[in-house]
Formats: structure tokens, sequence, C-alpha cells
């Protein structure tokens, strides 16, 4: 449904051929794809707006990087940008030297709150905590049945009393704590609009009789607009530490994230896939960038492939190529460089389509091993000249490889046929296109 | 409406109105100074009618859709006066919302083709669901229908103890195999039950779950056949929950759910906030499918039938948050 913005970027600078500076290029119309994309991922209006009036300034006059299209350069400022806003580096939450350390947990209705809860619990436990968990949502059918039955999943420990009192829950819930020596206390509160007085004076007021240590705002991933307004009033109200973006598990962009770190600048500390008791995760800004702008990350794939790719051994694979030299030796070098970038999953994740390609197709570095395998079970003559591997010789590399003589035929057939395909692929100094086609070949490899 | 004023809910209009209070900077008086006597609408207003539609979660393709039907009503109308431009404005947003089906009303007193008329409930996680079940129920049951549920949430911690006490409130039966059940086999037994015991109407909850969850989109597709086995037809509706707060992803989990499942209408809940919901427009529109009943808050009467002109009014009234 949503084109990745980096190929609707290349897709508007078509067009426009052989620029030399990205001012020549129609920087309105750019900038306007931009800005839709921005509001297609759910960024706020206004911000959206902020976000591209700001890159347009850095894009105009920019010199064009040579080994990069102006769609890739675009994409990346476009990038920088958004990276820059969702904060440097992952926060922590802080800890109480007097023990417990109290975490409140607030939100709107249904986006995650006692999911989470239960969630951090377990996670705070196998780093060595002993939390301890606090039902206060007294409102919702059921809500404190959900917490029992998370917290003996988990096996941690639930306060909860039979009166509808939810201030009383948190602090006698402190009091507990205390008691059983359990060093966090983590309050599950019920779920509330930022427009309902009574509720949030409600949550405030638990906040102040705790004494809070860290308050966490959950937030649905897939909220809209409105996650400003939520956001804003929460803050004004309760003056949370932090931000627990839920549901990321869907196919929802988040530019929900970029709104609430604009207009609240309090850092995003969790970021929560799935309902079982082990999806949490700390946040990472950058790939937080990459999911809003939908690219997979061109960026740090060029940026990446531009380090560790030697400019000298690049012109020799090139000239291999045309010449129809390219042999399995060389791709062998080829796949070392790609383990020196970084894991498969990551690599395959990075290349815009590529991982919706593979659909649910686990990429790891294992799959590389069996291709290594193979090809360490070669002589250098085979290597060298791939032809010459008849019969007896892939029975033979099989069993030396620990593998099947399939498995050797597939490797050499795919090896063909990247071949063929890399020949065909006219600007080779795109490192980029050479890291698909190798992606396309392990791909297969662990598919067939 | 006439039904939900005669049950003393009159009150609900109010509190819809009552945060609707706050005019978005008069957006509509603005616009129909700007137009009078024109034949083209100026850069600012359709800037400001961007802004609204956007922010209001509308979504770019739809937002550009109505400007361009109302750029070719003021092309070739020519408007004398602004109340006649503002109501062409809103006459353009209502249209791309479908009318309720006749078939398949949604006014709780009407008579219902088939019995028992089966209702399937799905949505992603935390949407409302089971709560908007809760509403139905007790208002089917008020309109004086004979009403079951079916606790086909079998997955989610607590989720039939939820729905249990729902049934208590609207003092209907439910029929439930408790946590861990096979959530077909639960749909099944619902449906059979609603029939030999004559019930009117059954509700079927089921889990939460996210669109690109292949597997479990599948089991949504297994639950629903397995109600036709019992009763011809059903299930005859299947109500899709959106979250009024939800942004673009709405649309893709519309697509994703009537590609399984067949979506006949939807809910759209939690508009006692700020979020204005736009997403249904452009649902509505490209994919035929009529929203029937709004969620305006969590206890057990509120809920209304969807009015499609208070909608497309509500998205041009600005509620602030904090302010009240
Ligand atoms: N797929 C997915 N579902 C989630 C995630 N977090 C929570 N859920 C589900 O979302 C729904 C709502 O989660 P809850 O934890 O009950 O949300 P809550 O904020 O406590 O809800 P209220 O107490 O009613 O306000 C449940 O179905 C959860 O299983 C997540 O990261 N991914
Ligand atoms: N303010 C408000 N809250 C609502 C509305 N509808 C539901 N809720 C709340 O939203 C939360 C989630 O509602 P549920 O009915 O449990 O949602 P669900 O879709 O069944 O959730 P899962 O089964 O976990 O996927 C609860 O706290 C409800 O009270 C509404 O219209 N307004
Ligand atoms: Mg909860
Ligand atoms: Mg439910």
């Amino acid at each position: 449904m949503f084109e990745d913005l980096s190929s609707k970027l290349e897709n508007a600078f078509k067009s426009v051929t052989g620029q030399a500076r990205l001012s020549d290029i129609n920087v309105a119309e750019t900038v306007r794809e931009i800005r839709r994309a921005l509001l297609d991922a759910d960024v706020n209006y206004e911000v959206a707006r902020s976000i591209t009036s700001k890159v347009k300034e850095k894009a105009l006059g920019q010199g064009v990087v040579a080994s990069v299209t102006p769609g890739q350069q675009f994409t990346k400022i476009v990038y920088d940008e958004l990276a820059w806003v969702l904060g440097e580096e992952k926060e922590e939450i802080t800890f109480s030297d007097k023990p417990p350390t109290v975490i409140l947990i607030a939100g709107l209705q249904g986006s995650g709150k006692t999911t989470f809860s239960a969630k951090l619990a377990k996670w705070l436990k196998e780093q060595g905590k002993t939390p301890m968990l606090a039902a206060a949502d007294v409102y919702r059918p059921a809500a404190v049945d959900q917490l029992k039955t998370l917290g003996g999943q988990i096996d941690i420990p639930v306060y909860a009393i039979k009166e509808k009192d939810a201030g009383r829950v948190a602090t006698e819930a402190v009091a507990e704590a205390k008691k059983n020596a359990r060093d966090v206390l983590i309050i599950d509160t019920a779920g509330r609009m930022h427009v309902d007085e009574y509720m949030m004076n409600e949550v405030a007021d638990i906040k102040k009789s705790v004494n809070a240590t860290e308050v966490l705002f959950v937030v649905d991933s897939m909220t809209g607009q409105d996650a400003v307004n939520t956001a804003k009033e929460f803050n004004e109200q309760i003056d949370f530490d932090g931000v627990v973006l839920t549901k990321l598990d869907g196919d929802t962009r988040g530019g929900a994230a970029i709104s609430i770190k604009t207009v609240v600048n309090k850092s995003i500390k969790f970021i929560s896939t799935g309902e079982d008791m082990d999806s949490i995760s700390p946040f990472y800004p950058d790939r937080m960038a990459q999911r809003i702008l939908g690219m997979g990350d061109v960026v740090s794939l060029v940026e990446r492939a531009q380090q560790q790719y030697d400019e000298v051994q690049a012109r020799k694979l090139q000239s291999k190529i045309s010449s129809d030299t390219f042999n399995l030796e060389d791709f062998y070098g080829q796949l070392q460089q790609v383990k020196k970038m970084g894991s498969m999953k990551d690599l395959v994740g990075m290349i815009p389509g590529m991982s919706k390609q593979l659909g649910d197709t686990e990429i790891d570095d294992e799959s590389l091993k069996p291709i290594e395998a193979v090809i360490n079970s070669m002589t250098i003559e085979e290597r060298r000249r791939p032809q010459l591997i008849n019969g007896s010789r892939r029975k033979r590399i099989a069993k030396g490889s620990g593998t099947s003589v399939k498995e050797v035929n597939d490797l050499l057939k795919q090896f063909n046929q990247m071949k063929k395909m890399m020949k065909t692929m006219t600007k080779m100094n795109k490192m980029g296109r050479a890291m698909e086609g190798l992606k396309n070949m392990t791909g297969q490899q662990k598919i067939n | 409406m006439g039904l939900l004023d005669k049950l003393g809910f009159g009150k609900k209009e109010e509190k819809l109105q009552e945060g609707l209070e706050k005019t978005r900077t008069g957006f509509l008086d603005k616009m129909g100074k700007a137009l009078v006597g024109k034949d083209k609408v100026d850069d600012e207003v359709l800037d400001d009618l961007e802004e609204i539609l956007i922010t209001s979660d509308v979504g770019v393709k739809t937002t550009l859709e109505v400007i361009r039907r109302i750029e070719n009503r003021v092309a070739r109308d020519r408007f004398i006066s602004s109340s006649e431009l503002q109501k062409i404005l809103k006459e353009e947003i209502t249209g791309l919302l479908k009318e309720h089906e006749p078939d398949r009303p949604a006014e709780f007193e009407a008579e219902l083709k088939q019995k028992p008329h089966v209702i399937l409930v799905v949505g992603v996680n935390g949407v409302g669901k089971t709560t908007t079940i809760g509403k139905l129920s007790n208002m089917y049951k008020l309109a004086g229908k004979r009403v079951m549920l079916g606790a086909g949430d079998t997955f989610r911690a607590g989720a039939v103890e939820q729905l249990k006490i729902w049934s208590e409130r609207a003092d209907v039966p439910l029929i439930q195999q408790g946590h861990g059940a096979d959530p077909a086999a639960v749909a099944y037994d619902t449906v059979a039950s609603a029939k030999s015991r004559g019930a009117d109407v059954v509700l079927v909850d089921t889990a939460g779950r996210l669109h690109n969850r292949k597997a479990l989109m599948a089991e949504l597709g297994k639950i629903k056949r397995v109600m036709g086995k019992v009763v011809d037809g059903a299930p005859h509706e299947v109500l899709l929950v959106l979250d009024a707060s939800t942004g673009q992803n709405a649309l893709q989990q519309a697509l994703a759910f009537t590609e399984v499942v067949d979506v006949t209408g939807l809910a759209l809940t939690k508009l006692d906030g700020t979020a204005k919901g736009g997403i249904v427009i452009g649902i509505s529109h490209e994919m035929s499918v009529p929203v029937k009943y709004i969620g305006v808050g969590e206890k057990i009467e509120d809920l209304q039938v969807f009015d499609r002109a208070r909608f497309v009014q509500a998205l041009f009234e600005k509620t602030v948050a904090g302010s009240s």
C-alpha cells in the first residue's frame, strides 16, 4: 500500500538525469513527497511541516556524493533528521537508591499497559531484580484477573485488594513491597482519556502519594494525529519520564513516535512487540527512523558499504564480472565482506522490499555456514573454474562439507544465476545492488 | 437516534457536543467568506481544509479527494452564500461515507431477517471489541431481543472473565469454554445453543489480533466458517472494531480483515477523547462498508448509532486537550 519513501524519491528523480547538485533537482516536489510520506506514516501535521522545512534547508546546496544517487542522499537527510529528533541513544529507567523503585504505568485505554507491566516485571526479574506488581486498575472488568493471570505465568506476586480504590492499592502495595523486600514495584493503572479530569487527577495523585521513581506513558504505535494531544496532556498532568511504544509487531509506520518526542521531548524507553511476555526491548532511534520512512536502511547500507568496501577491490570485481571471470573464490571473498558489515538479518532488513519478499523466512548468519562449508571443501582450482565441478567432484564436496549433493547443485546453480544477473548490472560500483544479488541468493538457499 | 432518546440516552448526545464546543478557528465561516462569488478556491482556504482533514486522520489520499471534489463543485456552481458552501463541503464528505445497509439495520429494535442473527466481532488488540459487545448486547436486550454471547477470546489473560462481567451487566447468557479452548469450537457451540434456545441475536467475541499475523487471521477465517455450518449465512454481520485514535494503519486493518472475514460494518470506538477517527471516511468509501456504531465511553450506555452528518460536523469542531 505505502510505497517506500526511498523508492518514491528514486522515481521522483528519475526524470532528472545527470544532475550534479541536489539543488539542481526539483526540491519542492521532493519535499512534497517527503511530507506526504511522513503524513502517511502518521507523523503529526505540524511536526511533519517542521521536519520538511529543515530537510529542505539542509538539502539545498548540498553537494552530491558521487557514489549515491540523489534519491538516496535525500533519503539520508530525512533519515538523519528523524533519527536526530528521536534521540541519540537508548535511555534506561532510573532505579531508586532507597528501594523499592516505584514504576507507575499510565496511558489511554487499550494501549497495552497491563501486558507491558507484566513484561517489564519479567524483564527486570531476569536482570536480578525482585519485582512486584500492583493492580491499581479498579474499573475495567476483570483487569485484576488479567494482571493476576499474567503474574502467575511469570511467577511474580501481584498486589490487589477487593475495594475499588486505586490510590489505596498503590500506597498499600508500596508498603507490601517494602515488607517483602521487593526492590521494584510496578503499578498498573486503568486506561484513561486525557480529557477525563477526574481520572487524570487520580493518576496524578497516585504519582504523588507513592513518590514514583519512574512514570512511563504507554502508547499504541498505531496512534495517528491525536498522539500529540494525548502526550501533551498526560505530560502536563503527570510529567512522565519515558514513553513505551507498543504493538510494533504490526505493520504500522509508527510516526506517532516522532510526534510525541517532538511535543514533549521525553525519550522512548521501551518497545513492545507482541502479546507474549518476552516481547519487550529497548528502543533504538535509528531503527525507528528507518521504520517510519519505510525504507529499510538504504542509508546505513550505503554508509557501511562505503566504509568497508575497498575501492580497488571493487574495481577488480567489476572487471572480473564484465570479463566473465567472476568465480567462486571472488564470491567467497564477497561473503566475508558481507559478514564484516554485520549480521545477515540486519543486511536483509536494510534492503527495501527484501524482508517483505522473504516473508517469514528466517535469514540468519547460520544460513551462510553451509555455503561457506561447500566452498571450503572445493579445491582452489574448482573455485576458480566452477565448470570443472562434475558429478564425482560434487559428491566429494558434499561429503567434505557435510552437505548433500543437492545443496552443492543448488549453490552452483544459484551462483551461475547470480553471475548472469551481475553481468547485466551496469553500475557495479553500486554496492547496494550487488548485496541484493547476494541476498537473493542466500534467501533462496534457505527457501529451497 | 429515536430509540436512544426514548431510553434516556439523550445525554450522550450532549456529551459528544460538549467536546465539540470550540470550533476549529471558525474555519467554516472563513471558508465561506473567502469563497463568496468566486469560482476558484483560495490556496489559503485549501491549506486550512487540508490541515483540518489531515489532523483528523482522514489521510492524504482521501483529503486530496475531498479537495478535488470541492474544487470541482466550486468551479461548476459558483457560490452565492457561505452557508451554501458549508453545506456543500459537508455534503461532499458525507457522500464518501457509506449508508447503513437495510438488511443489517443499526437500529436495535428493527426486525432482523434471520433468527438467530449472528454477529462476529473482530479487530486488532485493545480496540474495544469486548466492551462494544457488552454495550451492543445491552442495547439489543433493551430493544426486546433475546441476546446470547460467545466467549471466543480464549487467548488473552482475563478475556473470558471480562466478557462474563459484561454479560452479567447486560443480563444476557454467555456461552464459554474457558481459557485455552478452541475459539472455533466456542463459536460453533454458541451459535448452536442460540439456535436451539431461540435467541434473536448472537454476538461472538474474538481475541485481538494484528492483521499481519497470517496464522491468527486464518484462525479467524475458520471461526467464521464454522458458524455457517450451524446457521445458514452466519455470521450475518462481521463487525470490525476500529479505535478512533488509530492513524493510517486502520486502513491496512480494514483491508486485511475484509480479505479474511468479509467485514460488513465498522464500529468506531473511543470517540470520547479528542481523536476524530477520520480514517473511517476513506475506509468506508474505498471498501464500501458502513460505519454502524460509535463508542463514546466505557459505560454500558456509551454507544451510539453512527450518524454521518454529525460525524462530519464534528470534524470541523475543535477540541483542545485539557480545555473543558
Ligand atoms: N500484538 C500486540 N499486542 C499487544 C501488545 N501489547 C499489548 N497487546 C495486546 O493489546 C491488548 C490490550 O492490552 P492491555 O495490556 O490489556 O492494555 P491496557 O492498556 O492495559 O488496557 P486497559 O487496561 O483496558 O486500558 C491485549 O489484547 C494485549 O494482548 C504488543 O506489543 N503487540
Ligand atoms: N474511553 C473509551 N474507552 C473504551 C471505549 N471502548 C472500549 N474502551 C476501553 O478500551 C479498553 C479495551 O477495550 P476492550 O473491549 O477490552 O478491547 P478489546 O478489543 O476487546 O481488546 P482485546 O480483546 O485485548 O484485543 C478498555 O479499557 C475499555 O474500557 C470507548 O468507546 N471509549
Ligand atoms: Mg489494563
Ligand atoms: Mg477483548
